[in-house]
């Protein structure tokens, strides 16, 4: 019997979305037992010809040479899912589209021109079609594991799009916000971390990106009622998601409002 | 006739990030030998700038998903340092622990799943597991017992939630804790036949002259606390790291080169702190080093293996002497007040030293950052390492010898995630 392939893919990131798939211990050699891994540089030097069944790509694009180099992926595989922050909404590296990426070169570097890299961090769907995307910074485990089996299975992965709250919800967390008065992000942030951050008595900090249409406005008005400032706003919606529509557009907003004059 | 060999890996794997390697032969003479580092830059210390004290144990972290506890302990020890800040009591015996934790996953990782298949013939762990099944599965319950600590003190086991400046969010109850002590006691019989297995592997020779560099501390094996020593006689505060190292960017890659000043290339990790920290190891971890063969000071690399194997039994101990200790704090954290100034923090990452300094406004956020990973300082030292390597097995057929100089490379458990994107100008100028 062959078994489908595998092909996994490094952008600009941090190796945590791919070493998740390691991290699943109990059940890492039962994968491989149903799926060739073909082409896993962080895993084996072994590397199978294209194509490949199912892609999983990790890490945002930030250089002319990677723009190309995912063209080339797309080609080679007829299943292509991101993985993680950097690759479905290009990562807290993003935070350079807001600057000037030569000043940054400049700051880091000694010779910046020995760099090739773009203006821009920006997700893989941006410059080919993907077929899913999974959220987090960095993803769960279990569900990227649903997400291979959901492929395996021939069916959509079962990944929820509402907000962290309903975790907290299902966990029986006391709300943060309300009981402890701790800003919190979870009611515009999607599920994925189990309720991770309020869990511990802190405030979500959005690693899992912007629920289903979320409503950033209200939030972030309920945020200065609690006594945040626009400066406060503009942080905590340019993080690791920062590139995401809903979170760019909230904290472009906020930023405009400090601004026409509001409290730095 | 000339007879020109060159062997190049475009993409190097079993390392974290993107590296390649080239080297050149012409007439059995060495032509060039480059590791490179293409991962594309990610620019950390420079979007830092402006952001909250508070946020840089979250962000840092996102340099490396194989070790963000080395982040966030280095950048909360420069803020805490910064402020003027103490951490003691059972909030420090948690930071060691949680880092235990980080040393058994990634130490159990590379040891297991990256390493042993160089030295047993393997393309992979996977392939590995395929004759060595059960080998296989204890390295992976032995990972797991690292990242079952790190997910119950810091939330979860990648780019954990509960590391705060001052302390922890939440802190774990000695009931919770105690929970860990049956597996951590499995732990501790794997971590010995860990030991024993990989010191039975076959070893290319090697007896290199190093300057080793890591932490020590006076009363333990380090991991966040101590001074800056050599086996060369450095013996510096970590705020005076500036003051005796230096790096440099050069055009072949995007990481910089660390170097001691008007000395050159030195090493840290594994071997460098066990070779500056022996006698700070528990009685049975030097007992077991002994029992193996593998002396109070290593000078062949490909032995960091064996080295990494103690290093996870030194803290599988650890934690449970930290449980067996642990008294819950009546806080968990220490409280601070925001003053302006400059903050060092110094930690041993799974890889080796790993440097933050940042300078903070009174208003708390950072105004300017700096971080030096362990695979920028090795860099050097791995280039050494390979010629050196290629000399000895310039014998051997191609394939052969493209592994043996990647074997070597491993040897570091290179992350290249980490090394990308870090100088500091002003360092350069000085």
């Amino acid at each position: 019997m062959t078994l489908p392939t595998l092909a996994v893919h490094k952008f600009a990131s941090c190796d945590g979305c791919q070493l998740s798939l390691l991290d699943l211990e109990d059940e890492l050699l039962a994968v491989a037992g149903v799926i060739q891994i073909a082409n896993f540089m962080e895993a084996s030097r072994e590397v199978l010809p294209p194509p490949y069944d199912v892609t999983l790509v990790e890490g945002s694009i930030t250089t002319a040479h990677d723009a190309e180099r995912i063209k080339q992926i797309r080609e080679e595989t007829p299943v292509l899912i991101t993985i993680g922050a950097c690759a479905t909404a290009g990562g807290i590296q993003a935070l350079r589209n807001w600057k000037d990426v030569d000043d940054f070169s400049r700051y880091v570097y000694a010779h910046p021109e020995y760099l090739d890299t773009l203006q821009t961090s920006t997700p893989v769907a941006d410059h080919v079609s993907v077929d899913f995307e999974l959220r987090g910074c960095p993803v769960s485990k279990y569900q990227l594991l649903e997400v291979l089996v959901a492929f395996l299975q021939g069916r959509r992965p079962n990944i929820p799009t509402y907000s962290v709250c309903v975790e907290c919800k299902l966990k029986g967390n006391a709300c943060v916000m309300v009981s402890q008065g701790i800003p919190c992000l979870g009611p515009v942030t999607q599920a994925g971390c189990d309720a991770l951050c309020p869990t511990y008595d802190r405030g979500c900090f959005g690693c899992f990106g912007p629920m289903e249409t979320p409503n950033t406005a209200a939030l972030a008005d309920q945020w200065k009622v609690m006594g945040a400032s626009d400066r406060e706003l503009v942080d905590a919606f340019r993080n690791f998601n920062a590139w995401s529509e809903p979170f760019r557009k909230e904290s472009d907003r906020r930023e405009a409002s400090i601004e026409i004059g509001g409290v730095r | 006739m000339t007879n020109a060999r060159e062997i190049s890996v475009e993409y190097l794997a079993r390392v974290e990030g993107e590296g390649s390697m080239r080297v050149k032969v012409v007439d059995d003479q060495i032509e060039h030998v480059d590791f490179s580092i293409f991962e594309p830059p990610r620019f950390f210390e420079a979007f830092l700038r402006g952001r909250p004290h508070t946020e840089a144990p979250d962000i840092t972290a996102r340099i490396c998903g194989i070790c963000p506890i080395a982040y966030q302990m280095s950048s909360v020890h420069a803020m805490e340092d910064a402020f003027g800040v103490t951490v003691g009591g059972p909030l420090r015996e948690l930071r060691r622990l949680i880092y235990c934790g980080e040393w058994i996953e990634s130490h159990a990782l590379h040891i297991y799943l990256l390493h042993a298949p160089d030295f047993l013939g393997y393309e992979s762990g996977i392939h590995m597991a395929a004759d060595h099944r059960e080998v296989v599965e204890q390295g992976l319950r032995l990972k797991k017992a690292g990242n079952t600590i790190v997910g119950l003190v810091g939330g979860r086991e990648i780019h954990p939630i509960n590391v705060r400046v001052g302390g922890f969010y939440k802190v774990p109850t000695k009931r919770e804790l105690e929970a860990l002590i049956p597996e951590l006691e499995w732990a501790k019989e794997a971590a010995i036949a860990t030991v024993r297995l990989v010191s039975g592997f076959t070893f290319p020779d090697a007896d290199l002259d190093y300057e080793f560099v890591s932490l020590s501390h006076p009363d333990e094996y380090p991991f966040n606390e101590g001074r800056i020593v050599s086996s060369k006689g450095l013996d510096i505060a970590i705020a005076e790291y500036n003051d005796y190292f230096v790096e440099e960017h050069v055009e072949r890659s995007n990481a910089l080169h660390s170097q001691i000043r008007e000395r050159g290339a030195y090493h840290v990790g594994p071997l460098a702190r066990y070779n500056l920290n022996f006698e700070k190891l528990t009685p049975l971890d030097q007992e077991l080093a002994h029992e193996v063969g593998l002396g109070e000071f290593v000078t062949n690399p490909f032995k960091s293996i064996v080295v990494r194997a103690v290093e996870v039994l030194y803290a599988v101990e650890e934690s449970l002497r930290i449980i067996d200790e642990y008294e819950e704090p009546a806080e968990s954290f220490v409280a601070y007040t925001v003053v302006e100034g400059v903050g060092h923090g110094a930690s041993e990452a799974p890889r080796g030293m790993l440097y933050h300094r940042y300078l903070v406004n009174n208003g708390g956020r950072i105004e300017d950052a700096q971080i030096v990973p362990p695979t920028s300082q090795n860099q050097l030292t791995i280039e050494r390492d390979l010629r050196f390597v290629l000399e000895e097995h310039l014998d051997l057929p191609d394939p052969e010898l493209s592994w043996v100089l990647e074997q070597s490379i491993r040897n570091y458990d290179p992350c290249i995630s980490c090394a990308t994107h870090f100088l500091d100008l002003t360092v350069e100028r000085g």
